[in-house]
């Protein structure tokens, strides 16, 4: 439970961390709020030779509305997303969702942009962030790109983030009044989903059911289709390849991915709960 | 009016809350100056023949002093099985020499001079084992295919009983039978293991160590290094919970103060949590067949358990938790024919030891599963079948078929406050119209009534030392056996001696753990420390008021039957003179007032209570939570309200954790798959209910004090309840069976089971 040694750089700002990166390629990851990184180096299931905090450079840290979109720094924390007015009010699924990860103690260090990067399929904002659509706005040693958020997961810990890129900000659709709702499914209230659905707006997103978040295609094209909320639901896991552990066998990840997607879907439609 | 039965806050707790205790790896003791850090090489086999350890590139890495293998080790006796009635053969080696037989099996010790070079060199070492099969499960224990000590050729270490008669059901118009399964968990406390030793120049060796009781890690460590135990200072410093998994040594705490010697320097160690995952005992961990037999009118004639304990790889407490499992088989319940019969096996996982009941939950556990099912099976409401058979109330020893003797008990009321509390029948009619209604959130009731066995004494001899003394100014100092780590003794014991001596409980100090101050004494566990312990202050107390009767009688010239205790002078005043007297301290002034005793009890005292637990169960997920807790505990006379009450609640958690959420599990190559917190589910407040208690005290003639254990109780009556709630829930849709942990899976899969799916 204690790493193997590693060279630690705080950088000062976004262009010095991507310096860094450019200077130590894969020997280096980048270290934000560490509740994911940190858990792995104490296992030593990862060993980086270089980390680079990025924690302590300004101005990563907003939320604000430009256009028609969303803008919120890669390095908010879950707990001031959680508590944000602008987010309540321009997209609402999002402090709810960050309220819903893990405890206290990871909101106040967790981060958006550290989430994403990690690219855990069981991770409730990105679930909730494929349901949303949007952007992962990333910078590398020639400038900004924006990388479609459908198009941002790979895999498990797999991204389309290049070596020498730094995630800098996420953008989203403000989606004002529309119908939300996120389903997680756990054992303890901390714990990682098992599964979750998150529904927005017609689109839905499960967590834990491939080797990345998913979006629940045959649903939604249900749902297009004109199909009822039970019929679409009832196709939630189409398409999936959820893995198996002690919590749940891929056939019950099945089960619940249907049942959470009907109950998400049920309740951003404004149903009351199936049951009370 | 007396302090005892008030609820006194805890004078510990200021410490604890604010600088914080000193745990053993916080200690900052001069003796410790310059001392080498410990870190393990375990095993990350099951089982396998141990071909080689190569040390010499860790031997290499920066900060190694030494790396300790089973060679150098070769002069300590290898450790024998802690009972005369375990199979001789499995004995414990320091350090593998030939063989592994769990993953976390000791192999190496590292020692550097910063914590941290121990880790990056222990993956230095080099350990080649040739795989053998692994032993995981009871019944791949019992096939004795694969032997994890082939010289004892068996895998079991003990057996207890005999099968029941070919006729022992004969005559039942009902015989229902049920295989279940008490699942091993972890005790995870919040501190995990630690040790640390130095030698002195006079021979001797100071050892601080987590632990439940100090005097008997000092004799096991005497027993296995072949010391006097007049040369070994032990030291219990703070401690961060137990669960009786810190009960006596373990081998390494004797193997960290054998190093210290071996290197020269002081030498400390401290798990960290996977190690403790793996490398601290385990409990529970029993397979269980029961089978229930009576007549449809709800009279249960028969009853028979049969235990397979799966003890782990090395014989320790495990061994004997059958044996308690048998003793209390019956439990509150009258029946006429109970059998039980027990086997310990060996397998290849973390050793089995004693953790909050220690062989008395499984009993209660499979016990009143038992009776639910009988129950569903002749359609009875089951707190009706429990009423039938029930023990009346008694108040002179009772002694069961099983051979234990009860000191009092009145079942049927205890049983009957719960379900009062509880709002039985309303609970029923909210059952009946949501199972009428199909709502997806089903309610489910489950009860448990049980006694238990507390203040037993398990070969930490029997009794408990105090001592008493007051100090001329005015304060006092009590010495006691006993080991708190958690429980409140600080608090309580002064509670006890100031009710008699009217010293104020902030002046008195309680000690413990430590045996050169405190030579004799049997520790915390097996919820004996009041019954005992305090009964030993209690009558340590009386003891000093007489010594300081006969002084003050001689000083004040008077008659010693004219002295009385006048709590408000704290001392002793001539009867119907008010404030002519001569206070404690005063009397200490002259000449030093301490007293030492021993208190033994004449037998173990019999808790009991009931618990009604009411669950919500997403019948559509499978998902179970418990929406109320009540119970009703009687542990005799409470001392002090706050304390009886912080053990119920701990209790009940644990209990509600077993039922719904943790095991321990290993995949079919041994290697364990919940050795992290993200893995395994540790319950935590958000989980829980507000516990609903429900207050009932049958003073027990055992002790002065009137009091009974409440240490285990809420473990021994939670988890059972909560079970039976969760099974009732959906015992609609044709349920009858789920074992524990009922997970969201599990009830999810019975349900589907039981409709005729797949």
């Amino acid at each position: 439970m204690i790493p193997g040694s590693f060279e630690l750089v705080r950088p000062a700002s976004v262009e010095e961390a991507v310096a860094a990166l450019v200077e130590h390629g894969d020997d280096a990851k980048v270290l934000a709020g560490g509740h994911s990184l940190l858990p792995l180096m104490k296992l030593r299931l990862a060993m980086p030779a270089v980390l680079v905090d990025i924690s302590r450079i300004p101005g990563l840290s907003y939320v604000r509305v430009e256009g028609d979109e969303v803008a919120i720094g890669a390095g908010t924390r879950h707990h001031e997303l959680e508590k944000d007015a602008v987010a309540a009010a321009e997209v609402p699924i999002l402090p709810y969702v960050a309220s819903q990860v893990g405890d206290p103690q990871v909101r106040h260090r967790g981060t958006i942009g550290g989430t994403v990067a990690h690219s855990d399929p069981a991770s409730d904002l990105p679930t909730a962030l494929l349901a949303l659509g949007g952007t992962v706005v990333v910078q590398g040693p020639s400038g900004r790109r924006d990388i479609p958020i459908t198009e941002f997961w790979l895999g498990f810990f797999e991204t389309a983030l290049a070596e020498d890129e730094l995630i800098v900000e996420i953008r989203v659709p403000r989606t004002g009044s529309a119908g939300w709702a996120y389903e997680k499914f756990t054992r303890r209230a901390n714990d990682w989903p098992i599964v979750a659905a998150a529904a927005v707006d017609g689109r839905v997103a499960l967590a834990n059911m491939a080797g990345s978040v998913v979006r629940a295609t045959a649903t939604e094209e249900a749902l297009a289709r004109g199909a009822s909320i039970a019929e679409a639901a009832a196709l939630a896991d189409q398409g999936t390849s959820p893995g198996a552990d002690m919590h749940a066998d891929q056939d019950y990840r099945r089960h619940l991915a249907r049942l959470l997607t009907r109950r998400a879907l049920e309740k951003a439609a404004g149903a009351p709960a199936a049951a009370a | 009016m007396s302090i005892l039965g008030t609820r006194v806050v805890r004078t510990e707790d200021p410490l604890f809350l604010t600088r914080g205790a000193t745990y053993t790896d916080d200690l900052a003791d001069d003796r410790l100056v310059g001392a080498l850090h410990a870190t393990f090489v375990r095993s990350t086999v099951a089982h396998g023949r141990l071909l080689s350890v190569d040390a010499s590139a860790a031997l290499e890495a920066p900060g190694v002093v030494a790396v300790v293998t089973a060679e150098d080790v070769a002069d300590l006796v290898p450790i024998p099985p802690p009972f005369p009635f375990v199979n001789r053969a499995m004995t414990r080696p320091w350090l593998a020499s030939d063989r592994v037989r769990f993953v976390g099996d000791p192999i190496a010790v590292v020692l550097t001079e910063e914590r941290y070079q121990g880790e990056d060199a222990a993956e230095m070492v080099a350990v080649d084992v040739d795989p053998l099969p692994a032993v995981v499960g009871t019944a791949a224990a019992a096939s004795d295919e694969v032997l994890l000590f082939p010289e004892a050729g068996t895998n079991v270490m003990a057996s207890f009983g005999q099968p029941a008669p070919a006729d022992f059901f004969d005559g039942c118009e009902v015989v229902v039978t049920q295989p279940m399964v008490n699942q091993r968990v972890a005790p995870v406390p919040l501190e995990s293991r630690a040790a640390a030793a130095a030698w002195g120049e006079d021979g001797r060796v100071t050892v601080w160590c987590t632990n439940q009781g100090a005097q008997q890690a000092r004799g096991q460590f005497g027993d296995w290094l072949k010391m006097d135990p007049d040369l070994i200072h032990l030291i219990t410093p703070d401690v961060g919970g137990g669960f009786g998994a810190k009960i006596g040594a373990d081998p390494e705490y004797a193997l960290i103060a054998w190093l210290a010697r071996h290197v020269g320097r002081p030498v400390r160690w401290a798990e960290n949590r996977s190690e403790n995952l793996i490398g601290m005992l385990h409990g529970r961990a029993q397979d269980q067949v029961v089978t229930i037999g009576g007549r449809r009118d709800g009279t249960i004639e028969a009853y028979s358990l049969v235990v397979d304990q799966d003890c782990g790889s090395y014989p320790r407490i495990g061994t004997v938790l059958p044996t308690l499992t048998m003793l209390m088989a019956s439990g509150v319940y009258g029946f006429p024919r109970v059998h039980a019969q027990a086997r310990a096996l060996a397998t290849t996982t973390t050793s089995i030891g004693a953790y909050r009941g220690a062989g008395r939950p499984e009993a209660t556990s499979a016990l009143e599963r038992a009776v639910d099912l009988f129950a569903a099976e002749i359609g009875m409401d089951p707190a009706e079948v429990r009423r039938k058979n029930l023990l009346p109330a008694f108040s002179e020893p009772h002694t069961t078929p099983m051979g234990a003797t009860y000191d009092n008990g009145d079942y049927t009321t205890a049983l009957d406050r719960a379900l009062d509390a509880a709002g039985y029948a309303e609970l029923r009619a909210e059952q009946a119209r949501r199972r009428e209604r199909g709502d997806a959130r089903q309610l489910g009731i489950g009860m448990s009534v049980y006694v238990e066995i507390t203040g037993a004494d398990n070969g930490a001899g029997t009794g408990e030392a105090a001592s008493l003394e007051v100090h001329p100014d005015g304060t006092a100092t009590v010495l006691t056996g006993t080991s708190p780590h958690g429980q409140g003794h600080a608090t309580a014991w002064a509670m006890i001696a100031s009710d008699q001596l009217g010293i104020p409980v902030e002046r008195i100090t309680v000690v413990h753990g430590d045996t050169d101050r405190v030579p004799q004494g049997g520790g915390t566990m097996g919820s004996r420390s009041l019954q005992q312990g305090g009964a030993a202050v209690h009558q340590a107390a009386g003891e000093l008021v007489e010594l300081a009767r006969q002084r003050a009688a001689e000083k004040l010239e008077v008659d010693p039957e004219d002295l009385v205790v006048d709590l408000g002078l704290a001392g002793l005043a001539v009867r119907g003179t008010p404030g002519t007297g001569v206070t404690f301290a005063e009397l200490a002034g002259d000449e030093q007032l301490l007293v030492q005793t021993h208190f033994t009890a004449a037998a173990p005292t019999f808790p009991f209570g009931a618990h009604v637990v009411v669950v919500e169960v997403d019948v559509e997920s499978g998902k179970a939570e418990v929406a109320r807790l009540i119970a009703v505990d009687d542990a005799g006379t409470i001392l002090n309200p706050l304390l009886a009450e912080g053990q119920r609640h701990g209790g009940y958690a644990q209990g509600v954790a077993q039922a719904l959420l943790e095991e321990v599990l290993y995949d079919e190559d041994g290697n364990p798959t919940t050795s992290t917190l993200a893995d395994y589910p540790f319950i935590s407040a958000t989980e829980l209910p507000s516990f609903e208690l429900v207050e009932m005290a049958t003073p027990t003639p055992m002790n002065a004090l009137g009091a009974k254990g409440i240490g285990e109780a809420g473990t021994i009556g939670a988890t059972p309840a909560v079970q039976n709630a969760v099974i009732d829930a959906v015992a609609h849709l044709g349920v009858r069976h789920i074992d524990m942990p009922t997970t969201p899976m599990r009830v999810f899969r019975a349900v589907q089971q039981a409709q005729g799916g797949n």
